[in-house]
């Protein structure tokens, strides 16, 4: 039983409540960026496959198609960006 | 040993490298330099002979106008877009000269990288395409804004509450922030791989194969500073066929 309870005395840190919150933090921002990159990441994969098959399918509209893309790619994009300012506001 | 010697430096240190004078500096030296540098370049291109063939500065200046009238205006505002041309050809040139310094040895430093010139720009393009609405359809531009045709009567308090956000209020703050973000994203992931390279090569360690392992992260670098060259100019030409989108769709309504 001592033992024990020595052993819990000792891999049980000091922590003040700044560095909880440190800590904290830095996963959250980790987990932020993270989960802000899913979607973005699905959805520009999809937009530019479409894309392509699209230019594949209609070779001379390839031009409207990539401007398309392009603008697409900004607004979806802005998502995974928003996250990544997120992240350096909370984690740095 | 590497954990200990390698600690990533405060964020406004890699950002502010020091003020030249009050509030001068590095960002601001190359914000003034890319302007200038766009203004003589196309000062003179124009002063060359436009009937020869043209060759140099003033093929480059050609080759960008036409960029921006085929790729941009033609694509987005069409025919009657055509004297948008020259704005949106000077905030992709200043943009572009804004991001490219991210990759030049010594400056090593995107001026768009921090919030103030991309947020101006954004603003200067928020006010034009705002003017621009309201000068070609007067006050019903509001109503055209917030409200896309077809909208039942019912729906429209919610849609109006939609649109005017995210036609009024988020555009300029997505612009803003795609730049920006994408400028700083980039540059920290050089900074990143720098200091991975550098802190491997003079890591003091008993493990002699470990110095060599800097190379990895330096490959990594090189293909980073050749895919930030990409970036840079992605992200001018996306600032500005935005542009010319806002300002192509407050010009004309949908009908």
């Amino acid at each position: 039983m001592e033992a024990i309870a020595r052993l819990i005395a000792v891999t049980e840190p000091v922590q003040t409540p700044d560095d909880v919150k440190a800590a904290s933090a830095a996963a959250s921002a980790g987990f932020a960026y993270g989960l802000a990159a899913i979607g973005p990441g699905i959805g520009i994969g999809y937009l530019v496959g479409k894309s392509v098959e699209a230019m594949a399918r209609q070779p001379e509209a390839a031009g409207m198609v990539r401007t398309t893309m392009f603008l697409g790619i900004a607004f979806t994009e802005a998502l995974a960006l928003i996250g990544f300012v997120v992240f350096i506001l909370i984690g740095l | 040993m590497i954990a200990e010697s390698f600690s990533f430096p405060e964020i406004n240190s890699i950002l502010r490298w020091q003020d030249f004078f009050t509030s001068f500096n590095k960002i601001a030296l190359i914000a003034v330099a890319a302007a200038l540098i766009g203004i003589v370049v196309f000062l003179l291109a124009g002063r060359k002979d436009p009937m020869v063939a043209p060759k140099g500065v003033r093929n480059l200046a050609e080759t960008s106008v036409e960029f921006i009238e085929n790729g941009i205006v033609m694509q987005t505002m069409g025919k009657d877009g055509l004297g948008w041309t020259p704005f949106l050809l000077s905030l992709f040139i200043f943009i572009y000269l804004c991001n490219v310094p991210g990759i030049i040895p010594l400056l090593q430093m995107p001026a768009t990288a921090r919030m103030a010139i991309p947020m101006f720009l954004a603003l200067l393009v928020w006010v034009i395409y705002n003017g621009v609405g309201f000068k070609h359809q007067g006050i019903k531009y509001l109503t055209n804004t917030i409200w896309p045709p077809g909208v039942p009567v019912a729906l429209k308090p919610l849609v109006g509450v939609i649109e005017f956000i995210s036609n009024i209020i988020v555009r300029p703050f997505s612009l803003t922030v795609r730049l920006f973000a994408n400028m700083l994203a980039g540059h920290i992931l050089l900074v990143t791989f720098a200091l991975l390279t550098q802190s491997l090569i003079t890591a003091e360690t008993m493990q002699a194969f470990l110095k060599p392992m800097a190379v990895l992260p330096f490959f990594m670098l090189v293909f980073l500073t050749a895919f930030e060259v990409l970036v840079a100019f992605l992200q001018a030409y996306i600032f500005t066929i935005l542009t010319a989108v806002y300002i192509g769709g407050s010009t004309h309504p949908e009908h």
